[in-house]
């Protein structure tokens, strides 16, 4: 079986959020890019399943040569062999496309995404690459399990659950529930440095969303604070002031 | 030229955020000077139908077909192209839920259409062009997005319309689409709902407890206060990792990020983290007693104070308020 998992470069989670002054671009000055914390579980659900060496697991990003350190992460953690379509990633429909190109090529049984990358939050990639491939997608999945020809997944929907049946191929979006994320070991971390990775150019797609400027949430106005004998007085200030309740 | 927006149901009924959804696209297409056309999938009554024309929808489509019954997103994004390209709808609109991210991202390739996923805002039209504001950085920031594309997918959050009622009636039409076998690959063999419990994405109210409850034992007063007031209850990473809470009830960053009127936090530090998932809350109450957490800078109301003792005074406060009002 072939595994494609698709991994992200984004802020660590701790960075405060800044923009250039006239809003329209990120700061990314000073800060430290990561490997997006779902995509950690997708590979690790990944790895799981390829124990055994049933299967290999490639990661592919879509991204500048700045984010080769989340690269070589996700092959000390234990992806065998990675590829980066060398650009920009400008937006979901463009990553996704890049992706789809390079699966067509390349035939792989499954492929995981992470459910939302933590910076843009489009929860967009999976289902985009499903209807590049026109493969079913999955998104938001809390379980994945395999015979080798059909998975049983179970997905999250607001209130509850789905159980979903589906034969490869498919792609699905990781969250919590699927696998622990992995932490790389001596050993993965000395063997990534050598593992394949190829490097490929991007291919030409229309561009349909730009984004045009930033702002951050406006402040709070200053915190009314009470006693522990005042609940009272809180619950009618939820209502009279507040008008919440 | 029209709005089509898709109208979600969970096991027949429409939510609220559904008429949020609608309220939304009637703007739009109140912005556009068109009608709003709703699709429905699934088995929904003729009275719960209906309900869509008070939210604006002109005509509604209703697509009754067995197997369609439960969510297929590959089939539903096709039916919902389709009605797109039909109606010639330039704009199509969905909330941004679950199923909606399972199935925005899909239209929108359908269409080669702009996708605004996370709007929190009606569409500024100013300079002929279409731009969107979203949520960016889990909450930390907002984006300002322009589709330039002939067609447009939004897909709105949760909580971020207001409903407005309008005197009028929507036409219920039966629409039979085009279903292809290869669409339907994936089977829906179980779905399983808390019908009594608030799902948390949607709730307008939510209580929120961290490690400072010390266990899972302890749950039971933020229960109760939850329950007083009609919220959700939610938690903090560290709780849903350590298994004292599911998973689905965890806020934040690598959670889900919530947009209630009212948040209530006990017994959370206030971590970065924590709160990039519940900044847009309309009003936020910090019960810590630590003086010095951070949650309390971004707090309206706060107190100071041992959550075990607080806590249950409030739940009795909020029940002689309700049993006042
Ligand atoms: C990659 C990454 C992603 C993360 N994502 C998230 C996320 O999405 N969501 C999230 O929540 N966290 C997230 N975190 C974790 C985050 O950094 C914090 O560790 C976490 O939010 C702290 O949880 P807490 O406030 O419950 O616990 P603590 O920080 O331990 O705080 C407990 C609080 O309870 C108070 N307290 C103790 N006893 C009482 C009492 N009797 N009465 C009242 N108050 C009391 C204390 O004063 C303290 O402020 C993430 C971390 C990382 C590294
Ligand atoms: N530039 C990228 N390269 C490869 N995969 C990506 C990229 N951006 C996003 N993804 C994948 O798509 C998922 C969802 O991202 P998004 O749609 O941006 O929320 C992420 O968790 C990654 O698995």
């Amino acid at each position: 079986m072939k595994i494609l998992v698709c991994v992200s470069n984004v802020p660590d989670t701790t960075t405060k959020i800044t923009f250039s002054s006239d809003n329209t671009q990120f700061n990314t000055a000073g800060v430290q890019y990561i490997l997006n914390p779902y995509d950690e579980i997708a590979l690790a659900r990944a790895i799981e399943l390829s124990e055994g060496g049933k299967s290999t697991v490639t990661v592919i990003h879509v991204g500048e040569s700045s984010s080769e350190p989340t690269i070589r992460k996700a092959l000390a953690i234990g992806a065998d062999d990675a590829v980066r379509i060398n650009a920009f990633p400008r937006d979901a429909y463009f990553v996704s496309f890049q992706i789809a190109e390079y699966a067509k090529s390349n035939g792989f049984d499954l492929i995981l995404t992470g459910r939302e990358s933590i910076d843009y939050n489009g929860s967009q990639v999976a289902a985009m690459i499903g209807e590049f491939l026109d493969i079913p997608s999955i998104s938001i999945i809390k379980k994945l399990n395999t015979d080798g020809n059909s998975s049983s997944i179970e997905r999250e929907i607001e209130g509850g659950k789905e159980m979903i049946k589906v034969d490869f191929p498919f792609i699905a979006s990781c969250a919590e529930g699927v696998a622990e994320p992995k932490i790389p070991n001596m050993r993965g971390i000395m063997s990534a440095r050598t593992k394949p990775l190829q490097v490929l150019e991007a291919k030409e797609i229309e561009k349909l969303v730009s984004f045009k400027s930033y702002s951050t949430p406006a402040p709070r106005g200053s915190v009314k604070m009470l006693t522990p004998d005042e609940t009272e007085k809180l619950v009618e200030l939820l209502h009279t002031e507040a008008k919440v309740i | 030229m029209s709005v089509l927006v898709y109208v979600e149901n969970a096991e027949g009924k429409f939510k609220k955020s559904t008429f949020e959804v609608v309220s939304y696209a009637k703007a739009i297409a109140d912005l556009l000077s068109t009608d709003l056309i709703a699709v429905s999938i699934g088995t929904v009554a003729q009275d719960e139908l209906n309900v869509l024309g008070k939210y604006g929808a002109s005509r509604i489509l209703n697509i009754s077909d067995d197997r369609l019954k439960t969510f297929v997103n590959q089939a539903y994004a096709t039916v919902i192209s389709e009605a797109a390209e039909k109606e010639g709808a330039d704009v199509v609109v969905l909330a941004n839920s679950f199923s909606g991210k399972g199935l925005a991202p899909r239209i929108a390739v359908k269409l080669k259409a702009g996708l605004a996923d996370s709007a929190i805002g009606l569409p500024n039209l100013e300079n002929n062009s279409f731009t969107v504001r979203k949520t960016a950085f889990s909450g930390k920031a907002f984006a300002l997005v322009e589709l330039s594309s002939a067609k447009k997918v939004i897909a709105l959050n949760p909580n971020s319309h207001q409903l407005k009622e309008i005197a009028a009636e929507g036409k219920i039409e039966a629409y039979q689409p085009e279903i292809k076998e290869s669409d339907l690959r994936i089977k829906v063999t179980d779905v399983v709902r808390a019908t009594d419990k608030i799902a948390l994405p949607d709730a307008e109210l939510v209580v929120s407890a961290g490690r400072g409850l010390k266990g899972p034992e302890n749950w039971k007063i933020i229960e109760d206060l939850a329950e007083a007031l009609g919220a959700a209850t939610a938690c903090s990473k560290p709780v849903s990792d350590a298994g004292w809470r599911p998973h689905e009830e965890h806020v934040g960053q690598t959670g889900i990020a919530v947009s209630p009127n009212l948040y209530i936090a006990v017994g959370i530090s206030g971590a970065i983290q924590h709160l990039a998932g519940v900044s847009s809350s309309k009003t936020i109450v910090v019960i810590n007693k630590d003086p010095e957490a951070p949650f309390f800078k971004v707090a309206d109301y706060g107190i100071v104070g041992d959550a075990f003792e607080v806590v249950p005074k409030l739940t009795e406060a909020v029940k002689a308020y309700k049993s006042h009002s």
